[in-house]
């Protein structure tokens, strides 16, 4: 989900780097513009592909009515809100034990030597496979996929919050302490603010975590949700289903990811870059 | 004469493998209220560890660093410090950086403007006033960072390497400024830098360190009249006495000192 983060640039943005604009003009096609040609050349091949019946593929019309079909009786949206407010559930959580967890860590060497090998440990495992432990332990219900979600979330945000406490420039710490401020209030003007990017990269990763396993925990055991209905979906040969899921899963996925990166981008504008 | 700063015997040693490192070996210097003060010295002499000391961001080993009459046991609001990176708070506009130690200090918001205002001013950056530091060159990130000392308005200026990043013409601006600054309102200064000129221009008297261990190896009074301007820069006796300095530095006898 991060990876294609880079290339696209509001206007604004490009009006304030110059170098971006002008190597736009030398290859004189908007991005934007190649990015719908490919959209369109995709759906275009796709389509091929189904009239030549490669795999029994459904095409994009059969896969659009279909879709149609399950907004019309509310099963897309009921699924989706399933999904959406597990991976929000876990995720909030997950963030919110992150922060003050990594802010701990980064500023106590203690917390640090106490907590390290946990989420070092912790994060060397998917937390897919943690699923078979948390559906015995938390039976069936909301709470294991909520879990592994969370378990997601936090590992991604954990880390990088540890780290922008560590990075923090000494000098702006020292420059505060001149000034006349306590512990306290380096930690909440000086640390918090300067460490804002990397937990907001490491929101970002943690989204793009949560969002990698609602789906995959909807698989194994759920009632609703879009995991469950693709796998629902499999057991009858409902191709058309499985796609609308897919392209719902991938939609909605860079949706959010473009909604953080637009916070990123409002709340960390003060950063030089380089 | 009335002490401002003063060190008395300063050592600071850092552990090393097999025998500890000596980075200041035995320093005493008083530093008069009201005296502009340049310590100049090769690498690793430790002029900046002292600094730091009166700062309060850094205790000797043994020894004793006074302000005031009294031990520094910590930084404080008194005592201002000019980093050589600048150290502007990034997401803070000029403004809010200037104001940052006022709030600190509980000043009520009109008197905070009131105060930040005039620090602004002095450093010329009205119209930069709510640009944030990202958008400001080098020079202007100094002055900003000048006003921010001198809003908290601190008896004591501790100034390390301030100018150092910046270009010969900058450099050279901000030296006459801060000079400006300093004889509308004299405070104890105590500027550290690597360049003699800048030393000799700025002082009323250049104390010359020598490395290895860190120590004072002389102390060259300036006897140029205030203001300083462009004739006395380039006068016979400020030659004479920035030559005296530059002998000091670099031929400090025995082993030449490596830069």
């Amino acid at each position: 989900m991060a990876v294609t983060t880079t290339s696209r640039k509001t206007p604004r943005k490009q009006a304030a780097q110059p170098r971006t604009r002008r190597t736009e003009r030398r290859r004189g096609v908007h991005p934007l513009v190649l990015n719908f040609i490919a959209l369109v050349a995709g759906v275009a091949v796709w389509a091929v592909l189904a009239a030549l019946n490669v795999e029994s593929l459904p095409g994009p019309v059969a896969v659009a009515r279909q879709a149609g079909d399950l907004i019309a009786d509310g099963t897309l949206a009921d699924d989706l809100l399933a999904s959406l407010r597990r991976v929000f559930t876990g995720f909030a959580l997950g963030t919110a034990l992150a922060i003050p967890v990594g802010f701990l860590m980064g500023w106590y060497p203690t917390a640090r030597g106490l907590l390290e090998p946990y989420i070092q440990f912790f994060r060397t495992i998917p937390p897919l496979a943690l699923i078979p432990l948390a559906i015995v332990l938390m039976g069936i219900g909301e709470t294991p996929k909520v879990f592994v979600i969370f378990l997601a979330a936090f590992l991604s945000c954990v880390v990088a919050a540890f780290q922008g406490v560590v990075d923090v420039d000494r000098t702006l710490i020292n420059a505060a302490r001149v000034l006349g401020a306590s512990d306290r209030v380096i930690f909440l003007k000086v640390v918090i603010p300067a460490s804002t990017p990397f937990i907001l990269v490491g929101m970002r990763i943690g989204l793009g975590a949560a969002w990698a396993t609602v789906v995959a925990a909807e698989l194994i055991a759920a009632q609703e949700g879009l995991g469950f209905r693709m796998q629902h979906a499999q057991t009858y040969y409902d191709l058309d289903t499985i796609f609308v899921g897919l392209i719902t899963i991938g939609v909605l996925g860079l949706v959010m990811d473009r909604l953080l990166l637009l916070a990123e981008r409002r709340l960390t504008g003060w950063q030089e870059r380089r | 004469m009335t002490e401002k700063i003063s060190f008395r015997n300063v050592v600071k040693t850092f552990p090393m493998k097999g025998a500890d490192f000596t980075a200041l070996d035995g320093v005493s210097l008083d530093i008069a209220d009201r005296e502009f003060v340049t310590v100049v010295g090769p690498s690793g002499c430790g002029k900046s560890t002292l600094l730091n000391m009166a700062a309060g961001l850094d205790e000797p080993t043994s020894g004793e660093v006074l302000v005031d009459g009294g031990t520094v046991t910590g930084p404080g609001p008194e005592r201002g410090v000019i980093f050589q990176q600048y150290a502007l708070f990034p997401w803070l506009t000029v403004r809010q950086n200037v104001e940052f130690g006022l709030r600190l200090a509980g000043l009520a918001a009109d008197e905070r403007r009131e105060r930040s205002d005039h620090a602004i001013e002095l450093v010329g950056l009205t119209d930069f006033a709510d640009a944030l530091p990202k958008t400001l060159s080098g020079g202007m990130k100094q002055r900003c960072a000048i006003a921010r000392a001198y809003a908290v308005n601190p008896r004591v200026l501790l100034m390390d390497e301030p100018f150092g990043a910046l270009d010969a013409l900058t450099r050279v601006q901000l030296q006459d400024q801060l000079l400006d600054t300093w004889s509308r309102d004299k405070r104890t200064v105590m500027f550290i830098t690597h360049d003699v000129d800048e030393a000799v221009y700025l002082a009323s008297r250049v104390v010359v360190m020598a490395a290895r261990p860190g120590r004072i190896h002389r102390v060259v009074d300036v006897a140029l009249p205030y203001p300083r301007t462009e004739e006395i820069r380039l006068s016979p006796e400020f030659g004479r006495i920035r030559n005296e300095v530059w002998h000091s530095v670099y031929h400090q006898g025995g082993a030449p000192a490596a830069a």
